[in-house]
């Protein structure tokens, strides 16, 4: 750096309005050209990368579903054959939480919680771009392998002993092994990111207590990522070794014990699903405050219950162990901790109808989502809190009943919500309305074609239909249901093409949005739809907990940041006071090299042990041009 | 909207050290699930240990001078460690530049112990699942080891070079902190693999 131009620090206080703007737009901004695109470290890029990558995951996914679906509408049908089949209900569940639902959750935090605690980009930006890169390679790994039937076919679970070498000798496993690895890298290095974000980059005066809910959400679903993956990542990992090198882990004629991979799996399995369901919870808490145009009743309350649902998603693992002969004492024990979860979410559901009760509502279409979420996952609290005793797990234990339970927990728990999130935010990403016409037919489509769906599965479940069967004959007495679910499938599935039609229309044809079409009380719609690459021209200041609804026509801001450099503003922990103007990293092209480099890594490892020795210097290098300073000037203060 | 200042922050630091720093938190958030890493390791190690009736699995029990040398090595470390993190605090270049390459040199001495370790385990990963279990944690641990040397050799060649600005002090701190953590996680593993089997 010259003389020069250490003497020329020019300050977002010596500039003003557009002036301002362009400068900040050039300092922050994604390089042009291909090769600025795969540069780019800005968190809203990554973030719509992120979304769009895993709505093409849910795609694929659903797809497979249908198919299982025409299978399963008639009996004895020919469509899939068995060895098929198992490969595509494996993929579609691995599909759905693993490069899904999961991912689609982070991805929208990787956009929005930088927005809406007030700050430039997301910390550890370039950790960002590597995780968005090592969930792409990981997907389409998956993918790539299912289309040179090399597809897993041991269920989402994979327990062993039928993942391990005796009863699955060819790579299908490893693939599926290896797929979480790389996912929960990805997952594990976006918790990172949004614990530090939220800890250090809050807007001075967002203190503990005016954080926005979908960011305290995202902030206990970090903390849950980051103590339940290790589990996965250590099952994954010692799979494997059995499989490739002998470990004994699994082989219970030298010691091993195939039930520790399911206390392994299920360790992290448990917590997964609130890992999904915590975020959904946020968005709901965040939609409903702004068409019931008023705040959500009971902060204190939703923010204690997301942390008591926590720490008690790590105390029920076991459930899903009943039948596997437990001491009475255990299973007693899990029983009682999976009905006492039911008690936070509780809290929650009443301080949403409250809050609807004393509202205004404005039947807009992410609300009439909300409203759909609200009644199809009581309906799967409801199933959960029968499964959580163990004389009814015994007797529906792997039967429909179990997935009709679960899709109701997840589809309403967690996607309803996601998509009432689509409607409601789409605005903000893309700068256009979505079509309000036609997101009322996706509602309804979505809303029916889910309880023909899944609704007729509970009687399936308890006419004894068991899951992951290809087929069953026709003397069972299951096929007028099961081609009602299929219906209620196609129905499902129409709802989301509806939503793709409405994206695509809208994106060219929509209704332009101003910066907050909502009318919204969150600092994300304080900016421009879509936000310019700085996010805010000057940092804002929070004084309240609806800080757009508390101030009127003026935002409160802080000056005194540089306009010369990237800079974001650190902020104390609990009371956000402004500490540091810290330097935040330029786009780089190596946090993409080093993914390419660990891809090599873990895909050679399923071919030879030896990978591990020739795969890490490649890592070691790209990691070090990462980390290395390259002489600019946010390296150089 | 409308804006109005109201505070100017252009007085402030641009790098701080310990909390006040986001990479801190960054290393801390790492060495949390990292750590929940080990205790997962550990776990299915005692979950292995309560469920066979002889321990350890058709071998004997790991000699004990490799680790309790490194255990004697690792805890000492903290020392130059120390001294590493005050001259970082004190930005005082000539010194930091001295306490890492101690701090290189003592994590080499480490990880050609951690070989003898390995080999005087008196049993393979394909032995038994105490072989495999054993070989995990000792993999896991030298992982750790083996990343933080790295990170602390490529820290000591930063500083002999034209980068060594003032917020690279602040990583050498940080460097320091994730150093503790991979001395206070071997203190119980120490404990696990070479004295569980002796009981």
């Amino acid at each position: 750096m010259s003389m020069a131009a250490e003497q020329r620090d020019v300050r977002d206080d010596a500039l003003h309005g557009l002036q301002l703007a362009a400068r900040l737009e050039s300092i922050w901004r994604t390089p042009p050209g291909l090769t600025g695109a795969l540069m780019s470290v800005d968190h809203k890029v990554i973030g719509r990368r992120y979304i769009v990558t895993a709505f093409t995951f849910l795609v694929l996914g659903g797809l497979l579903a249908i198919l299982m679906r025409i299978q399963l509408s008639g009996a004895e049908n020919r469509l899939l054959s068995p060895d098929l089949y198992n490969q595509v209900f494996t993929m579609h569940g691995s599909t759905m939480m693993f490069l899904f639902a999961v991912p689609v959750m982070e991805a929208f935090a990787v956009y929005l919680v930088p927005l809406m605690v007030g700050t430039r980009n997301i910390a550890f930006p370039r950790l960002n771009a590597f995780s968005y890169w090592m969930f792409l390679f990981g997907g389409c790994f998956l993918w790539i392998s299912f289309l040179f039937n090399v597809g897993p076919d041991v269920g989402w679970f994979a327990y062993t002993p039928l993942s391990s070498l005796q009863f699955n000798p060819s790579k299908r496993a490893d693939v599926w092994a290896q797929m979480i690895t790389f996912t929960e890298v990805a997952a594990l290095a976006v918790a990172v990111e949004i614990i530090v974000t939220v800890f250090k980059q809050r807007a001075p005066g967002m203190t503990l207590d005016r954080i926005p809910l979908f960011v305290w959400s995202m902030l206990v679903t970090a903390f849950l990522v980051m103590f339940a993956m290790p589990s996965i990542m250590v099952a994954s990992t010692t799979l494997i070794l059995d499989r490739l090198v002998s470990t004994r882990f699994y082989d219970p004629s030298s010691g091993g014990n195939v039930l520790l991979w399911q206390h392994l799996f299920w360790f992290f399995g448990h917590p997964e699903v609130y890992i999904i369901f915590i975020p959904a919870t946020g968005m709901v808490s965040m939609i409903l405050a702004t068409f019931a145009r008023r705040p959500v009743i009971g902060y204190p309350v939703i923010v204690l219950s997301l942390i008591a649902t926590g720490f008690l998603s790590f105390g029920l693992w076991v459930h899903h162990m009943f039948v596997t002969g437990l001491p009475h004492l255990a299973a007693g024990l899990f029983t009682a901790s999976s009905m006492l979860i039911a008690v936070p979410s509780g809290l929650q559901i009443f301080c949403w109808i409250a809050t609807l009760w004393d509202g205004r509502p404005v039947y807009r279409t992410p609300l009439l989502f909300v409203l759909g979420f609200i009644v199809i996952f009581v309906i799967g609290g409801l199933s959960g809190v029968m499964v959580a005793s163990v004389p009814i797990d015994t007797q529906v234990h792997d039967t429909y009943f179990v997935v009709a339970h679960f899709h109701y927990v997840l589809i309403g728990g967690a996607v309803f919500p996601l998509v009432g999130a689509v409607y409601y935010w789409f605005p903000k990403i893309c700068g256009r309305m979505l079509s309000e016409r036609l997101g009322r037919w996706n509602f309804w489509l979505a809303f029916f074609g889910f309880n023909i769906a899944f609704f007729p599965m509970h009687i399936l479940g308890l006419m004894g239909m068991p899951r992951r069967v290809y087929t069953y004959t026709l003397e069972m007495g299951w096929e007028r249901l099961n081609l009602l679910s299929s219906v209620g499938a196609v129905m499902f599935a129409l709802s989301f093409a509806v939503l793709l039609a409405n994206a695509i229309y809208s994106l060219r044809k929509g209704t332009p949005a101003n910066d907050n079409p909502w009318d919204a009380s969150t600092l994300e719609w304080a900016t421009a739809s879509p936000p310019p690459p700085q996010n805010f021209d000057r940092i804002p200041i929070v004084t309240h907990r609806e800080p757009l609804w508390a101030d009127g026509d003026t935002l409160p801001v802080v000056a005194g940041l540089s306009a010369e450099r990237r800079e974001v503003l650190l902020t104390s922990l609990a009371e956000a006071e402004p500490q540091i103007r810290e330097a935040s990293p330029e786009p780089s092209i190596w946090p993409l090299l080093t993914a390419i480099a660990t891809t090599i890594f873990f895909i050679g490892s399923i071919f030879t042990p030896w990978a591990v020795l020739w795969g890490t210097p490649p890592m070691a290098i790209t990691l070090i041009g990462w980390f290395w300073p390259t002489g600019s000037k946010e390296d150089e203060e | 909207m409308k804006q109005t200042i109201v505070r100017r922050v252009g007085e402030l630091p641009t790098f701080g050290f310990g909390p006040q720093s986001g990479p801190w938190w960054g290393a801390m958030s790492f060495m949390a699930l990292e750590g929940m890493g080990f205790a997962i390791a550990i776990g299915a190690y005692l979950y292995l240990y309560a469920v066979n009736p002889t321990w350890p699995i058709g071998a004997s029990p790991p000699d004990l001078w490799p680790g309790t040398a490194e255990t004697i090595i690792f805890l000492l470390s903290i020392i130059p460690n120390q001294y590493a993190n005050r001259a970082a605090h004190q930005q005082d270049r000539h010194k930091v530049r001295v306490w890492l390459v101690v701090m290189s040199l003592i994590g080499i001495v480490l990880l050609i112990l951690r070989g003898f370790e390995f080999a005087h385990l008196n049993t393979r990963w394909d032995n038994s699942a105490y072989g495999s279990v054993v070989w995990l944690i000792l993999g896991l641990h030298t992982t750790h080891l083996a990343t933080d040397l790295g990170d602390t050799i490529v820290l000591a060649v930063l500083m002999f070079t034209s980068h060594a600005r003032p917020r690279r002090f602040s990583d050498v701190t940080d460097n320091v902190f994730y150093w503790n953590f991979v001395v206070i996680a071997w203190l119980p593993l120490y404990v696990l693999l070479d004295w569980v089997p002796r009981l």
